[in-house]
């Protein structure tokens, strides 16, 4: 590999800032739930913990009905890649393993562990690792897996599996994604503000897991507090592989691939992942989560959840359970306010409406965003497109949205997938900004379903043919050997010298037999 | 005259032999069009289009012997691309053969079984498991739900059951119908 290779460029991650195509200025929103300090939730009086949290498969119940589990304890375990562990959040008695509300976006009830609490909140025997500078990666790997770590930065996906492949894989550089772009969302901000120093032991943690010499915390621009706190942990830690980089808010720069854009000038290759370039992309939540896991052996059953919006009264952030009930925390905020219209779980570009608010928290859950009628854009009648050519020019993963969603609607698959369909991060952009109110967005995902499903039944088809092709194959074969077998039987009996002699032989050996069973 | 006679059978054994051998040399084994009608069956090998097989129903097809809509499994959309990739009318489908259903999977009954293995020598794909006077079973994954396992059992032992997508997947909607989702 020469030294203009893209996987050597992008060592110089974050030394010098570029952009991404497209993107859009947003208002932040974000202020209101920034004033006042992370508040822990009040213990609800029923935890409903789902055994599916993110896409994928659902974990397995290890406790059932009538159980006492204390904090920590496993709930369930993964089954299949995409699933994880998941815990008690405190202690108490497992009620029932039963359907409820899940905060997941086909909005149908999930199967959830059922907990009531015993009010005591009482840990349960922990396994911190003391010298993790010591441990193998493997064993921190084992770690992250057994704590039910997934990237909490909104795609759930399972962090254990990410750091054994970029450990196999060879890594430079650690990036942690502290740039939250999305309107009225401050969890990471606030974390960071609050808890720097266990996001800096977190990134040497995961440093550690996957080789990588050294570590960028990528923040936005405008979170001037953050990037004191941060700086001043990196000092404390002696670490000197770790750069704090700020980058200029433009949504949706929080997206793994467009960060990796800015910090680098360059671009994941399509279907790849940013470990071809080296990089290892963790959000800091996740960073926090693996510190706790390691440090202190403690898993994953709370996260930082914003509860914002002109919805509600006291807009906060507040450290929440997974499993407490999403009314709870609205409770502790002051309630809604007069108005409020609509329940948004994420952000207000890819968060999606929940239909109640005795959804559980759920790992995913970064921001609950409440609307009233005045934030939300009247319903307007999807009109044709008019060609304006707004959607490609905001596009952050340089695609032809309206180009892509006439192959969606007219069900050219082979079209969509060389379209890249699959490069969509579903972000959004196009939707806000296309003057007809086509759903792109909507269309999109649709479409990644479709394309999901049926690259499935090809692959069926083509196992099926295999299979028919092959048992053909042998019962041909089979029957030429019968014919092959038969014939040289014929051919033996009809040439063979002494054939009269054989035979009187044969019948000879018949009638002895017959006089020794008489 | 005899030069022109001459030269002209010369040159055309000439043409005819470098013919021949390019014949031999650059011969397709099989028919290119048959290979890419079968790639569009389903390959449930049901033999409801009275071929026994996707692969003879593909040839059919090709020699212009059988119509582009016998092949339920395949249903609407796998006439339509029949009708794109031969560039004829789509039809619709022919109620003789069957009609469309959701696919389903073989499962064999194991307390009724009497392990008689007629039903291993109907399967197409090998997709059943089992040997003589021992339980039978279906591997689920292989099944291509083609029910000509059915016919054979002397026990009726084998039922077929509708599956669903894989437990804990889920599609999103046609935005058409999305509002009925109860999605954004």
């Amino acid at each position: 590999m020469n030294q203009s290779d893209p996987y050597h460029l992008a060592r110089h991650a974050g030394e010098q800032l570029y952009h991404f195509h497209g993107g859009l200025r947003l208002r932040h929103n974000k202020k209101m739930s920034c004033e006042t300090p992370v508040e822990k939730a009040a213990l609800a009086t029923r935890y409903y913990v789902p055994l599916l949290q993110h896409s994928g498969q659902q974990a397995e119940p290890l406790v059932s009905a009538g159980q006492h589990v204390l904090k920590g304890d496993v709930l369930g375990c993964f089954s299949q890649l995409g699933s994880g562990y998941i815990h008690a959040p405190t202690s108490g008695t497992v009620t029932a393993i039963a359907l409820h509300p899940n905060s997941h976006p086909s909005g149908k009830d999930g199967r959830c562990v059922v907990i009531k609490p015993d009010g005591l909140d009482q840990w349960t025997e922990l396994d911190p690792l003391s010298d993790w500078q010591h441990a193998e990666p493997g064993q921190l790997v084992d770690i992250i897996r057994k704590k039910g770590i997934v990237g909490l930065g909104g795609a759930v996906f399972p962090t254990d599996f990410k750091v054994s492949e970029a450990s196999e894989r060879g890594i430079h550089t650690l990036v942690l994604n502290g740039s939250e772009c999305e309107p009225y969302i401050s969890c990471d901000e606030m974390l960071m503000r609050e808890q720097p120093d266990s996001i800096v032991l977190g990134a040497r943690i995961l440093q550690k897991a996957i080789g990588a010499n050294r570590t960028v915390i990528a923040i936005e621009d405008q979170m001037g507090v953050v990037d004191q706190a941060l700086s001043a942990a990196v000092k404390r830690s002696d670490a000197n592989d770790i750069d704090v980089v700020k980058v200029t808010t433009i949504y949706p720069e929080g997206g793994e691939k467009q960060l990796i854009k800015v910090l680098t000038g360059l671009e994941v290759p399509s279907g790849g992942r940013p470990t071809d370039l080296g990089i290892l992309c963790q959000n800091v939540a996740t960073a926090t989560a693996v510190a706790r896991a390691v440090t202190e052996g403690k898993p994953l059953i709370e996260r930082i959840v914003t509860v914002t919006g002109n919805g509600v009264r006291r807009p906060r952030n507040l450290l929440a359970q997974i499993g407490l009930p999403i009314s709870n925390l609205v409770d502790q905020c002051g309630g809604y306010s007069q108005g409020a219209a609509r329940l948004v779980l994420g952000g207000p570009m890819m968060g999606y409406a929940l239909s109640t608010d005795a959804n559980p928290v759920v790992k995913a859950a970064n921001c609950i965003l409440v609307l009233t009628e005045n934030d939300i854009r009247p319903a307007q009648p999807e009109m044709p497109c008019i060609r304006c050519g707004e959607c490609a020019r905001v596009c952050p993963a340089l695609l032809l949205p309206q180009s892509l969603q006439a192959a969606i609607r007219n069900e050219l698959w082979d079209d969509t997938a060389d379209l890249g369909l699959a490069d969509c991060i579903e972000c959004g952009c196009c939707d806000f900004v296309c003057p007809s109110h086509i759903p792109l967005v909507e269309w999109f995902r649709f479409g990644k379903s479709s394309l999901h499903a049926l690259n499935r039944e090809r692959e069926l088809a083509s196992k099926a043919r295999e299979r028919f092709e092959a048992r053909e194959a042998r019962l041909v074969k089979i029957k030429q050997d019968r014919k092959h077998r038969i014939e040289r039987k014929k051919k033996a009996l009809q040439e063979g010298k002494g054939r009269q002699e054989k035979i009187a032989a044969a019948v000879e050996r018949v009638r002895v037999k017959q006089e020794k069973e008489t | 005259m005899l030069t022109a006679i001459i030269s002209i059978t010369l040159l055309g054994s000439l043409f005819g032999l470098g013919l021949g051998w390019a014949a031999r040399k650059f011969r397709v084994e099989e028919d290119p069009v048959v290979e890419s009608i079968n790639a569009i069956l389903p390959q449930t090998q049901c033999g409801q289009c009275n071929y026994p097989g996707c692969k003879p129903y593909a040839e059919a097809i090709a020699v212009g012997e059988a119509d582009i809509n016998q092949c339920p499994p395949g249903g609407d959309a796998g006439i339509k691309a029949l009708a794109d990739l031969l560039g004829v009318e789509a039809l619709p489908l022919n109620p003789d053969n069957g009609e469309e259903k959701p696919k389903t999977v073989a499962v064999i009954d194991e307390k009724t079984c009497i392990g008689c293995t007629l039903c291993i020598q109907a399967c197409p794909v090998d997709a059943i498991l089992g040997a003589s006077k021992q339980m039978h079973t279906v591997i689920a994954a292989e099944c291509t739900g083609c029910d000509l396992c059915l016919p054979p059992c002397p026990v009726d032992c084998i039922e077929m059951v509708t599956q669903g997508p894989p437990a804990g997947e889920w599609s999103w909607p046609h935005p058409a119908n999305a509002l009925e989702m109860g999605v954004s």
